[in-house]
């Protein structure tokens, strides 16, 4: 799609950077000490963090990749939010409270309480720093992508947007300011959803903005001869001809061609033909659609907006404004077209991409199993089963693991207002999840998403509805990334000022010089982020997360847990442990069929892993190894209890 | 490596009450969960069922997660026994 920057949209954008900058440069006044640039002096009240945990929690992967799946395929979507929010049950029962009472301005800090071991440090260092780094792609990804509509800007300019923006942030002020950014960024997150879907609930669904885009129905016979609708067949060759339901019909209006995907009708005699939408990279660079060039100009053409109802129960064509319940149940016994694609080479080798609509039930929208990732569970295959469980044994343990969250607990004063602060949260998250549902669904019948890039359904849907609603969830989008990258950088500079120079290290440094190697790191980080941002460009921003979530559950979760919970857990079991749980479950993502597909363009059926998610494996593994470990090292006296 | 142990914050009678607390929460709503994953997993046609006012029970019991989670947290929140003022990061 071509997107067309507005006036409104790059002012409210600019607004929000510029407001979330000069704060940053307000707070920076009163950070000087390593108390306040860590853990902003412990002095942040608890509700103000309770929402900052949502700005921070809900990232790119929440808000534009959960939308953008539910968008494309249905519930499939809401299982990462239930996931997701299901591990903040694990945050708040278990690990809350303790981690405050034994950390400092780390997730090392709380690991190593007992010890004061160099190993630990390094350990925990090196793990916050693969895990952050593998959180921080999809936000850059995500950046890239949602600065292209907004401002018309290609898609490394968002990125370094991104980065130099965050740097400036967690650099001027770091908890401090970073904490406010997420505080304000979770509040306009929340608010502006719930207007979104108050407005998707007020349109209800309806059929109007179905394409009258078919032809037919018509005889059988008619598919073999070279007119149809009175419009010239073109004559399949190269890859067409591995699709015989697929036909280009010339069109009236211009030189180019429309494909049109043939359906089966109830009459078995007859068929109808539903319009698709082609997309080719020629090997000159050039880009078609429907055969001509892609633009806006005479005599070229864009790919348009998708997504609609086909069919309303009783055969209505809108249903009025609805609540939340019945907008489900009408859904549920509506039909909707969804899209899919098939990609093939033509006889000049330039590479075509037809996305072609395909009539679902409601039914199968709101159920589980149709992506591809989830389409396992229905499958009767044991491998895909365990793929499926292991996924959401990730999503389940890895929030309570994740470093930039833990270390929001030290930015409070106690253990009280930590617990506080994280029922908060789980408040605001899963009043936000709830809402994702009705996002990605509104977006999925809105007629405004764009086929080439899911990750856009939220925005898009805003746009179907008003322009400046569009420019302001954008620029809450964009203000996302910048929460949720701030705190993951701000864990990474900590650990290795903290935990790898001071601790592992052992370089005394005074609390302005720890504050200062802080800031050198976080615009190393944030450099780094900014190439991988860049080289990661086509990755799937939930894929990515998955990845994130599964290092964290096993390389951090098994360790915490069993620190808290089991007396003879020694320093080498830690050490052991967070080193086989992150080892084990990188390796394993390395090795999955799906990063030999996505990643590496390899052939998945080469892969080494036997499933693509190693949580299942990993997580008791690690667990395992701590246990071994300490069994063998363990002191003749057991460890106090925590 | 021969790390020794060194000294930790003592776990109160309150910490140690709210931990319990958390365990028990935690494992309800474990045991609330893994019913829904178990489902998904091997009877995931059960899910299509219609459960409540038109919905199904994917949707049903995707949003009861969803708001037991809120639900446990603010009891739990309720019922947790709070120490006296300054006590945590004592430690650090």
């Amino acid at each position: 799609m071509i997107y067309e920057p507005s006036v409104s949209a790059i002012v409210i954008f600019l607004a929000f950077v510029l407001g979330a900058v000069g704060l940053s440069f307000y707070l920076g006044r009163r950070t000087q000490s390593s108390e306040a640039y860590f853990a902003a002096h412990g002095q942040i009240p608890w509700f103000v963090n309770g929402i900052a945990f949502a700005g921070d929690y809900l990232s790119a992967a929440s808000f534009l990749g959960i939308c953008g799946m539910i968008a494309a395929y249905g519930y499939d979507g809401f299982l990462y939010s239930i996931g997701y929010l299901a591990g903040w049950v694990v945050a708040l029962f278990v690990i809350a409270e303790p981690m405050k009472r034994l950390g400092r301005f780390t997730f090392a800090d709380a690991l190593d309480a007992k010890f004061n071991s160099r190993g630990i440090k390094a350990a925990a260092g090196v793990s916050t720093l693969a895990v952050s780094i593998f959180y921080l792609i999809p936000q850059m990804v995500g950046a890239g992508v949602l600065i292209q509509p907004l401002l018309g800007l290609p898609h490394w300019v968002g990125v370094v947007m991104v980065g130099v923006v965050v740097i400036i942030i967690v650099v001027t002020a770091g908890m401090v300011s970073t904490t406010w950014v997420q505080f304000l960024k979770g509040s306009l997150l929340v608010i502006f959803s719930t207007v979104l879907v108050v407005l998707v609930l007020n349109r209800g669904l309806s059929t109007d903005q179905s394409p009258r885009e078919t032809v037919g129905p018509l005889p059988l016979s008619e598919l073999s001869t070279n007119r149809i609708d009175d419009r010239a067949v073109l004559v399949p060759e190269g890859g067409w001809l591995d699709h015989p339901e697929l036909i280009r019909l010339a069109s009236n209006d211009d030189d180019g061609f429309d494909v049109f995907v043939v359906a089966p009708t109830d009459d078995a005699s007859t068929v109808l033909l539903r319009r698709g939408q082609t997309l080719t990279k020629k090997t000159t660079g050039e880009t078609l659609v429907g055969g001509l060039p892609l633009g806006q100009g005479q005599g070229e053409r864009q790919l348009r907006g998708v997504g609609s109802v086909s069919k309303l129960p009783g055969g209505s064509s809108s249903t009025g404004p609805l609540g939340p319940v019945e907008y489900l149940s009408q859904l549920r016994q509506s039909e909707v077209l969804l899209w899919s694609k098939h990609d093939f080479q033509e006889t000049d080798g330039s590479s075509t991409t037809v996305y072609y609509p395909r009539p679902v039930e409601g039914s199968r929208i709101l159920r589980p199993g149709e992506h591809p990732t989830f389409a396992g569970i229905r499958s009767g295959k044991t491998i895909d089963r365990i793929n499926f469980l292991s996924l959401m044994l990730a999503l389940f343990c890895g929030t309570a693991s994740l470093p930039h969250i833990l270390i929001r607990y030290y930015t409070v004063k106690d253990a009280a207002a930590a617990r506080k602060s994280t029922i908060v949260g789980i408040t605001s998250i899963g009043f936000f999840y709830v809402l994702t549902l009705y996002l990605g669904l509104g977006a999925m019948t809105s007629g405004a998403l764009d086929v080439t890039d899911s990750n856009m359904a939220a925005p898009l849907l805003a746009r179907s509805i008003s322009q400046w609603l569009f420019a302001v969830i954008s620029a809450i989008a964009f203000t996302t990334v910048l929460g949720t990258v701030s705190g993951l950088i701000l864990a990474s500079s900590g650990a290795v000022a903290h935990d790898l120079v001071g601790g592992f290290l052992g370089i005394e440094l005074t609390g302005t010089a720890q504050v200062r190697l802080a800031k050198i790191a976080a615009v190393i980080v944030g450099a780094i982020a900014i190439v991988l941002g860049i080289l990661f460009k086509e990755m799937n921003v939930s894929y990515l997360v998955g990845w994130a979530f599964s290092v964290a559950a096993s390389a951090n979760l098994p360790a915490l847990v069993m620190l808290l919970f089991w007396k003879r857990t020694t320093s080498q079991g830690i050490i052991a442990s967070v080193i086989v749980g992150m080892a084990s479950s990188l390796l394993w993502v390395l090795t999955s069929a799906d990063t030999y597909q996505k990643v590496f363009g390899w052939d998945p059926a080469d892969a080494i892993a036997p499933f693509s998610q190693p949580g299942i494996v990993t997580i008791p593994l690690a667990f395992a190894t701590l246990i071994v470990v300490s069994l063998v090292t363990s002191p003749a006296k057991p460890v106090a209890d925590a | 490596m021969t790390d020794e142990p060194t000294p930790s914050p003592v776990p109160s009678d309150h910490d140690r009450y709210n931990a319990r607390l958390g365990i028990f929460s935690f494992l309800l709503y474990l045991a609330f969960y893994a019913g829904f994953v178990l489902i998904n997993a091997f009877r995931a046609e059960w899910m299509d069922m219609v459960v409540l006012a038109g919905l199904n029970l994917a949707v049903v019991y995707g949003f009861a997660l969803i708001i037991v989670a809120i639900v446990l947290s603010m009891i739990y929140g309720l019922w947790c026994r709070v120490d006296s003022p300054g006590r945590d990061g004592d430690a650090s």
